[in-house]
């Protein structure tokens, strides 16, 4: 058996060992120096950022966190990073899931980006959690005449009519942007679909930005820029974006120093590199197999033929 | 303008002011403003509704007349009989995922659709069909598909209602059954037909790694390329919704089949215009109010 | 009998939906007929958690490959659902603090919010990882260069996973950002394929699914199609 045919029949698992340390050691490697590569923000994150950074001060902003645990990884940093900007711009936030299993997510982002950065904010005034509720596509056309009958109560069992900062919201019309992390169904393709597309051409539009998955940002291009004013396309699009709200932190904060937290899309984007990198070498040993076995073969054919 | 006022009396005011600032006003009699009895901005969806149905039910009626449409080779169709022949002689099992999604998902629907042919498939060849599914009620029509695909091949006694079962709701919990199914049954075909997320390449490698005949078929376009990668046959989009009509053969599901094509063209047709008209506006310069031609074909496609 | 049942509920369901989106007095009763299909949902969880009941202890009793699986499955199940219903560790609610377990069954410190945080989030975030290993395996298997179509697809891919990264900054950096050529940078290129040939290649393909799920629906509607629910033969 020929070296070639033995990379050609190479068991997978040495692949998956070369992806696994093609992963691990940038971690590790960026966990104990802490560096990271500069970032260059794309005209989608770009956009993104700055429709949140066009909102006014008590800018009412309805977030949707249409995620689940297994996709955290790469959709976290991002629903991080627009907690930290809605903080930065002290906009009204109004926290849902259409997941079951995002529930403890909301919780966790609240306390761990809105409300270290901003202690002073009041629940029911400055920030609520409205929960989880079920029927996918079906709540978003409740929510889009009457945003109460779909939310009766926020996710502690208290009723939305009693909480002072849902006075004034009727619909989905009634905030002034909504925000969606999507890992799938339903996600942003449907807050699109059922949300925003039926009040395009009539009054004042719906603002939609949006951050998903690596794999769904494809199927979700074609909306930009008219039904979706901006989209974080996986950890690079988190990374860039996320880049451009420390910049707003610091220039807040001149010469506080950001704690590591504030830089989670930006530290991943490092295994992100090698992981690419990888693919790309295997890509080009596995067309080299090709390529020599192609012409093996045909030399092989040429020969018998002569014979 | 007025819009959207229910069951209230409504006065309009009127004011004129001339360049001096002296002015005249006066108001209309109070009128009864009644809601509309159509959701506004629904004018092009309607008819295109309407158009794409009459589209499909005429095709339907003429198939049903006698007139015969052909279909070109789907080559994934084409290999259902091959790839569960292929299990019956290898005494492997067949492996039917229906995608992840419940009842009121119109893929889900389609898959089950096939499940029914390649049902009556396995009934034929007396081979071993397996179907694990993520959803409830799935479960519940997968059986009853299944059944009378048993019973349509003439071999009711082989069915066994536990061949559909319910496995898990959560997408991850599922995917770990299947590849650990997988793994120890080894399946020797392997169909994937609904729709998938994150899983389809999971499932798939899996399924490549024991060796068996793939034939996957989603209308979600994310997954499409992993399909393509690691599957022997994919159905791509609409080509999986064809299925239905492909492998039946039947005069009305070939009408309809027939109709989606005459309903294409006519989308095809819109935008080649569209973008003809647009870009001679464009070259002539001035010559067109592109303006006004954007906003017709955005109010001819309900935009 | 049933069967005609099913086509004529079908058929006032679907025609339900069509009309809620077209007039407004019927919009309420699209949202209704979607509340329906949630609540049967919701019921046939009883159905499917009996079912897995079922298929589990057979597996266990009939000691079949990975019967232990099936054991470490239900007893998964027994304990996630008891922590759950009876809401273990939870603490009342800061506005009634008389009242026992009166907080969500989530809630921080609570059983179920454990299961939920070290067991249920790492397993997901596991399965969901070993995309990275399969797609790299899959991407030295099948992505040849066997076609001009599919070299151009590699040309492409080659784009895309180095102008996602910083690689693509170092390989094409020394392009001036304000210069003609700039649009060969690879980020700029990675941009273009997405936004100009993927984003082309998607509409085709979404209008075409688009007509498919039409025409599928209307021959579900209207009873011509009926192979999913076991009869048309």
């Amino acid at each position: 058996m020929s070296f070639i045919d033995r990379l050609d029949a190479i068991d997978r698992r040495w692949i998956f060992l070369m992806m696994a340390c093609a992963v691990a050691i940038p971690i590790i490697v960026i966990g104990l120096t802490g560096a990271r590569f500069p970032e260059v923000p794309g005209p989608t994150s770009t956009a993104t950022f700055e429709t949140i950074e066009a909102l006014p001060e008590g800018a009412k902003v309805l977030f949707s966190f249409d995620f689940d645990p297994a996709s955290a990884g790469e959709l976290q940093p991002m629903a991080n990073a627009f907690m930290r900007h809605l903080g930065q711009k002290k906009a009204k936030v109004y926290c849902q899931t259409l997941w079951a299993s995002a529930t403890p997510l909301i919780e966790e982002t609240l306390k761990k980006c809105l409300l270290t950065q901003s202690p002073d904010l009041v629940y029911g005034v400055d920030y609520v959690n409205l929960g989880y509720q079920a029927g996918n596509e079906g709540v978003m056309k409740v929510i889009s005449t009457d945003y109460k009958q779909s939310f009766p109560t926020d996710a502690k069992g208290t009723r939305t009519t009693a909480i002072p900062m849902m006075e004034g919201i009727e619909n989905t019309s009634s905030f002034d942007l909504i925000m969606v992390v999507s890992a799938g169904y339903p996600g942003s393709k449907e807050w699109v679909q059922y949300v925003v597309s039926p009040t395009l051409g009539k009054g004042k539009p719906i603002q939609l930005v949006a951050g998903v998955t690596g794999v769904s940002a494809p199927q979700l291009v074609p909306y930009f820029p008219t039904q979706m004013q901006g989209m974080l396309a996986a950890i690079k699009g988190a990374a860039e974006y996320e880049y451009m709200v420390n910049e707003v932190i610091k220039a807040a904060n001149p010469g506080k120093p950001l704690p590591p937290a504030y830089m989670e899309a930006q530290r991943r984007m490092a295994p992100q590199l090698f992981g690419h990198l990888l693919m790309v070498g295997l890509i080009i040993v596995g067309n080299t197999i090709f390529f020599v076995k192609r012409r093996q073969s045909r030399s092989g054919s040429a020969m018998k033929a002569a014979a | 303008m007025v819009s959207m006022i229910d069951s209230v009396l409504v006065s309009l005011t009127l004011a004129a002011q001339d360049a001096a600032g002296a002015g005249a006003d006066g108001a209309t009699a109070p009128a009864a403003a009644a809601e509309s009895f159509f959701v506004s901005g629904r004018g092009a969806l309607f008819g295109w509704l309407v158009v794409i149905s009459v589209f499909v039910l005429v095709s339907i009626m003429k198939a049903r007349a006698g007139k015969v449409f052909k279909v070109r080779p789907i080559a994934g169709l084409s290999a259902v009989d091959e790839a569960v022949g292929r299990a019956t002689e290898m005494g492997r099992p067949v492996l039917f995922i229906p995608g992840i999604q419940d009842m009121d998902n119109v893929q889900t629907i389609a898959g089950l659709t096939i499940l029914s042919r390649v049902g009556k498939t396995t009934a034929d060849y007396d081979a071993h069909i397996e179907v694990p599914v993520s959803r409830s009620l799935v479960m519940t029509a997968g059986r009853e598909a299944l059944s009378a695909s048993y019973l349509a091949a003439g071999r009711p006694d082989s069915f066994n209602e536990d061949q559909v079962y319910y496995v898990t709701d959560e997408q991850f919990g599922y995917t770990a059954y299947v590849s650990g199914l997988m793994v120890r049954k080894k399946p020797a075909a392997c169909f994937y037909m609904g729709q998938f997320f994150a899983e389809s390449l999971i499932l798939a490698e899996t399924g490549n790694s024991i060796g068996a005949i793939q034939i996957a078929g989603t209308a979600e376009t994310s997954q499409l390329p992993f399909f393509v990668a690691a599957c022997d046959y994919t159905l791509i989009g609409e080509e999986f919704f064809a299925a239905s009509a492909y492998l039946s053969g039947e005069p009305d599901q070939m009408g309809s089949l027939r109709g989606q094509d005459l309903s294409k063209a006519l989308v095809g047709a819109v935008l080649v215009l569209g973008v003809v008209v647009m870009t001679v506006g464009a070259l002539a310069g001035g010559l067109v109010d592109l303006g006004s031609v954007s906003r017709f074909f955005q109010s001819l496609v309900g935009g | 009998m049933s069967r005609q049942l099913a086509i004529i509920v079908t058929l006032v369901a679907g025609v339900l939906m069509v009309v809620s989106g077209f007039i407004k007095p019927t919009q309420g009763w699209g949202e209704d007929a979607a509340e329906w299909f949630n609540i049967l949902a919701a019921m046939a969880f009883v159905l499917g958690a009996a079912n897995l009941a079922k298929v589990h202890l057979s597996k266990i009793s009939s000691r079949d490959a990975g019967w232990g699986f099936s054991a470490v499955t239900l007893l998964a199940f027994a304990v996630t659902l008891a922590v759950g219903l009876f809401k273990v560790g939870v603490n009342p609610m800061p506005a009634f603090p008389d009242v026992p377990m009166s907080g969500g069954k989530d809630a921080e410190g609570s059983a179920f919010w454990w299961v939920y945080t070290y067991v249920l989030s790492s397993i997901t975030a596991t399965m969901f990882s070993l995309l990275a290993f399969y797609v790299a395996s899959a991407a030295f298997r099948a992505f040849r260069a066997k076609n001009t179509e599919a070299t151009l697809l590699l040309v492409a891919a080659f784009i895309v996973l180095l102008g996602r990264t910083f690689a693509g900054v170092v390989l094409t950096g020394w392009i001036p950002a304000d210069s003609d050529w700039a649009f060969l940078r690879f980020e700029n290129l990675s941009t273009t394929i997405f936004e100009v040939f993927a984003s082309a290649g998607n509409r085709a393909i979404i209008i075409g699914i688009a007509l498919g799920v039409a025409a599928t629906s209307l021959k579900i509607i209207l009873g011509i199609d009926r192979s999913y629910m076991g009869s048309g033969d």
